[in-house]
């Protein structure tokens, strides 16, 4: 079974850091985008199993990138995680209604984070 | 003619006139009234025209054109436009039970002695020579037909006139001291007054007809015969210069005289049953007034033609011309007319008059007088009945007497003139204080006593002299020989007639003493409480009850034999009983209801006139008058219960619109409330940035001991630089809300731009040598000061310097420059990067707003800079914008005043 792809989403440089190690060592495969668009064209590019999607982003917000990868009849089987610091009840709701299998709020911890993440992927 | 034959017709006449008189009253005793109804009373109305009217007038055209018309037309215009005046005349008087016109004028202002005599005596001095006038008007009548003109015996026992009033006096006599109380209707007498009417306009007629269709063959022919002379022709054109003076004072007076002539009052006011007869005499009145005139002018042209050199008097025209064509029958008609005309009108000023002189000048005497101080015991309405009927013959007896020395000399109208222009002295005070509530006792007395001296200089005394009783070169030379107190040219304005010039001045020093003597005089308590009632509360309805000016309950006894001395026991004992059954009084107590009180006082005020009744009242009730706060205190009771209506629905106004203010601010709250939320949540979304990176590196470095030495100190590293932005994120946000609730105060000091420049400058040295970038300083003026606070326009500085750091492009120049313009001075940051978007130049000063083309990666600043320098710059009354610039790269912009101290 070839290694699972994760791309991962967000603007912040040291949450990206932290992520990809995490995920690396888990034995994961990562791809790191630092803004939306960047994000849109590696999902296309990729096809990930998941995406770790931050969603405040000075381009191309995360809810959008969301609902485009659901509408793509090639990412259909791709699961979208939301990591964000959004913490409004209606920003959760509008997550799961586009799709994503989890909406994580910052700051996370990353021991549950990687339980939620294998239990996805397996 | 047989002057046996006339004077045994005029008998006839008055016996007739007794007769109705008597048999009104007896009518009315069955509970019914002839009177009772507008018709009745608008030709009672028509008591104005006079024997003036009915010889007057025709001299008048015959000699001054159509301007007698005025004369009627001032009536007409009262009845028909200014009706409501009447009407609150109408009420006041019937609330307050006054009788006359001095009456009226006296309670109106604190219900003043001094005021009610002063109207009295003008009112008598001015309408002796009216009524005297009436007299004339008989005597000369009866003279042409009878044929004794100009053989008069100097003997009075011979003389016509004398006779003549001797019968009106008895008739006045019997007919109008029939009841003690001068407010009650003198029912009879009214039934009289509205016959003569009929009989006046009914002989006028004739006469007219007569002389139209008899002697001349109708209109045409009257109007052609005329037509053809010349002299004639300009009779019916207004070429005087002063034409236009004359009508409008001749107007005005009769205006005037309709309201105020004390006969008119009488009718008017006094006699009216109910002031839904106003309406229908709004037009009655003025059409009798029209058709009574219709045929002064063919019988002016008519006497004009048929005498032309001769002398004949143009006020006797009407029966003249008849009488020579040989018709004594109409003749005799025409004569009983004018006779109407004249003993209507003696008969209700003498009454009217009469009232006056014993309500306001004989009874004060006698109640002044000290057997009379203590409550009478003696039945005091027969004495108030022996003044009345000596007044009566007082007054008949100086109208005798001026008809007798000034009367010879004068026509009709020019006497008439002067007495209306007595009464028009009373417009001032009396309209004035029906709508004016500053006018005041004092300035009533003063505006009166002016105006009736100025009357007194420039037209009664005149008219003496002119008689030849004072000595008639004072007409030429003035007063004292005086030049400028010429009585017909006082000041030396001599361009108007002497009706108009008396007018002129009199009504001039009248007002404006009325006027200024009021605004600077205080008021007594009932004064003001008058002034109250009559300007507000009693014109308001048709029904309203008077408040109770008493406080006091008076002993009931007492009160009841006042009551009974002045007006029998039985009537007494039956008003008292109706009054206190209307209002729930009891009768039984040993103390009066201050109503009871109120009411005695206006039944009183009906017999002896207001200002004898309230004393008389005060004396017995022992009572003491309220003190001038208790009285506001009252009206404004009564005022509110008037105005409730008025108020709740204002206040309910009020209220809907405080429960609309109310939900905006609520709104307005609501909104400020989400913007704080809205700050609130995105500062913590800030924080949570930091802080999730925090925990993630620190988590995995803890998690992961075999984590390699130079992975670990990355992490490391990198949670120490989130622990500063996190630290710093806070302090900016605490910053903020320092300036926005205006705690943050300014440390003002002297200092120079370039200084603060060059520590910011030398602060963020190794940022601009990491990357490159050159500085280059463009000052003004060097060595400029300014006062501000350094530190914070440090602060200011060091983030617009910042971002432009971070923004420029590797070795590229960052441009400084600071100008003075006006008063302040203005500093600008510019770089070389790719500047901002057009729809951002504002919102970048936003907290925490990010310009959209920033893609690479997330700003280091707290995303406060912006936000935090724009408070301090509005905090130094300054201005902070964004521009870009034409050669590319963004430039901020920010001014400062350069003194604090006059911003």
């Amino acid at each position: 079974m070839p290694e699972k792809k994760i791309l991962v989403v967000d603007d912040d440089p040291y949450i990206l850091m932290s992520l990809e190690f995490l995920m690396q060592k888990n034995g994961y495969s990562v791809i790191v985008a630092r803004n939306g668009r960047e994000a849109l064209h590696l999902a296309e590019q990729e096809k990930p199993d998941l995406v770790l999607l931050d969603i405040m982003m000075p381009d191309v917000d995360g809810f959008a990138i969301c609902e485009y990868i659901k509408q793509q009849p090639a990412l259909k089987d791709t699961i979208v995680v939301f990591l964000s610091a959004k913490t409004r009840e209606s920003d959760l709701r509008k997550g799961l209604e586009l799709g994503a299998a989890k909406y994580v709020f910052k700051p996370f911890s990353t021991r549950s984070l990687i339980k939620e993440i294998n239990q996805l992927l397996h | 003619m047989n002057s046996w034959i006339i004077a045994g017709t005029a008998v006839a006449y008055l016996l007739l006139l007794s007769l109705i008189a008597w048999r009104a009253e007896s009518v009315r005793k069955k509970g019914k009234s002839w009177i009772n109804n507008g018709y009745v009373y608008a030709l009672s109305l028509a008591v104005y025209c006079t024997a003036w009217t009915y010889y007057g007038s025709v001299g008048r055209a015959a000699t001054n054109g159509p301007d007698f018309l005025t004369i009627y037309i001032g009536p007409t215009i009262l009845c028909a436009l200014f009706w409501p005046v009447l009407l609150k005349i109408i009420r006041i008087c019937r609330t307050q039970g006054i009788s006359s016109i001095a009456d009226l004028v006296s309670t109106r202002y604190g219900k003043n002695f001094s005021l009610a005599i002063l109207v009295t005596i003008f009112c008598v001095l001015g309408m002796i020579p009216y009524i005297a006038l009436q007299l004339k008007a008989i005597a000369t009548s009866f003279d042409l037909l009878a044929g004794t003109t100009g053989k008069t015996d100097q003997s009075i026992w011979k003389d016509s006139t004398f006779y003549g009033t001797m019968l009106l006096t008895v008739f006045i006599l019997f007919f109008g001291t029939r009841s003690v109380d001068a407010a009650e209707k003198h029912e009879g007498l009214i039934a009289a007054i509205a016959f003569e009417s009929v009989i006046k306009l009914v002989a006028f007629l004739a006469a007219g007809l007569f002389i139209t269709y008899g002697v001349f063959n109708g209109f045409t022919d009257l109007f052609q015969q005329a037509a053809a002379q010349p002299q004639l022709q300009q009779l019916f054109t207004l070429q005087e210069n002063n034409a236009y003076t004359s009508w409008f004072s001749m107007l005005t007076l009769s205006f005037f005289a309709m309201l105020f002539l004390p006969r008119q009052f009488q009718v008017n006011v006094v006699e009216n049953l109910d002031e839904d007869h106003l309406k229908t005499a709004g037009w009655i009145f003025p059409l009798y007034l029209f058709i009574i005139n219709l045929f002064v002018v063919p019988i002016a042209l008519a006497g004009s033609v048929l005498y032309p050199i001769t002398s004949a008097n143009p006020d006797l025209y009407v029966l003249n011309i008849p009488l020579e064509k040989g018709k004594y029958l109409l003749s005799l008609l025409i004569f009983i007319g004018g006779f109407s005309a004249a003993t209507g009108m003696i008969i209700v000023e003498t009454i009217a008059l009469t009232t006056m002189i014993s309500n306001h000048l004989a009874l004060p005497l006698l109640f002044s007088n000290n057997r009379l101080h203590q409550v009478p015991r003696s039945n005091l309405s027969a004495i108030v009945m022996w003044v009345r009927r000596g007044s009566i013959l007082l007054v008949i007896g100086l109208a005798l007497l001026y008809d007798k020395l000034v009367a010879e000399q004068y026509s009709l109208v020019s006497i008439g003139l002067v007495s209306f222009a007595a009464v028009a002295q009373l417009a001032p005070a009396v309209l004035g204080g029906l709508y004016w509530k500053g006018a005041s006792k004092n300035g009533a007395l003063a505006g009166l006593a002016a105006g009736f001296s100025c009357w007194l200089f420039t037209l009664l005394l005149p008219s003496l002299a002119g008689a030849g009783l004072l000595d008639e070169s004072m007409l030429a030379n003035g007063y004292f020989e005086i030049s400028w107190l010429k009585p017909h040219a006082l000041f030396g304005l001599n361009t108007l007639d002497p009706v108009s010039h008396s007018l002129f001045w009199s009504l001039l020093l009248n007002s404006s003493f009325f006027f200024l003597v009021s605004i600077n005089s205080r008021k007594g308590t009932t004064e003001t409480y008058q002034a109250e009632l009559f300007v507000d509360f009693l014109n308001k309805d048709k029904y309203a009850a008077e408040p109770a000016v008493w406080r006091d309950t008076a002993s009931l006894p007492a009160l009841r034999v006042l009551l009974q001395n002045f007006i029998g026991p039985d009537r007494a004992g039956s008003l008292l009983q109706k009054y206190a059954t209307r209002h729930q009084i009891s009768l039984t107590t040993s103390t009066a209801d201050p109503r009871l009180v109120q009411f005695t006082e206006k039944i009183l005020a009906g017999v002896i006139g207001s200002a004898s009744a309230h004393i008389l009242v005060s004396r017995v009730a022992k009572a003491e008058e309220l003190s001038m706060e208790e009285v506001l205190n009252l009206l404004k009771e009564s005022q509110q219960l008037m105005e409730l209506n008025k108020e709740l629905k204002r206040k309910s106004i009020e209220l809907t619109r405080a429960s609309e203010q109310l939900s905006a601010l609520n709104q307005q709250l609501m909104a400020m409330d989400e913007v704080k939320d809205e700050f609130l949540y995105t500062v913590t979304h800030e924080l949570r940035t930091p802080l999730t990176s925090i925990r993630a590196l620190t988590e995995l470095v803890h998690d992961n001991p075999e984590m390699p030495e130079p992975k670990k100190t990355e992490f490391l590293a990198a949670v120490v630089r989130e622990t500063e932005r996190l630290s710093h994120l806070i302090t900016q946000v605490l910053n903020l809300e320092r300036f926005e609730s205006g705690r943050q105060l300014l440390d003002l000091q002297t200092v120079q731009i370039k200084e603060l420049i060059g520590e910011t400058l030398s602060d963020i040295q190794p940022l601009t040598q990491l990357k490159r970038l050159r500085i280059e300083l463009q000052y003004d003026s060097p060595d400029l000061t300014m006062e501000a606070d350094p530190a914070l326009i440090r602060q200011v500085l060091y983030n617009l310097l910042t971002n432009a750091i971070r923004f420029s492009p590797e070795a590229t120049t960052i441009i400084i420059t600071a100008t003075v313009s006006g008063n302040y001075l203005e500093v600008s940051v510019s770089d070389q990067g790719k500047g901002i978007p057009e729809t951002s130049l504002e919102l970048i000063f936003d907290k925490f707003y990010q310009a959209p083309n920033q893609t690479l990666k997330k700003p280091e600043g707290s995303g406060l800079g912006l936000a935090i320098s724009k408070k301090i710059i509005e905090l130094h009354s300054g201005k902070i914008w964004a521009q870009n610039r034409e050669e590319g790269g963004a430039c901020f912009i920010f001014t400062l005043p350069l003194s604090q101290t006059n911003r």
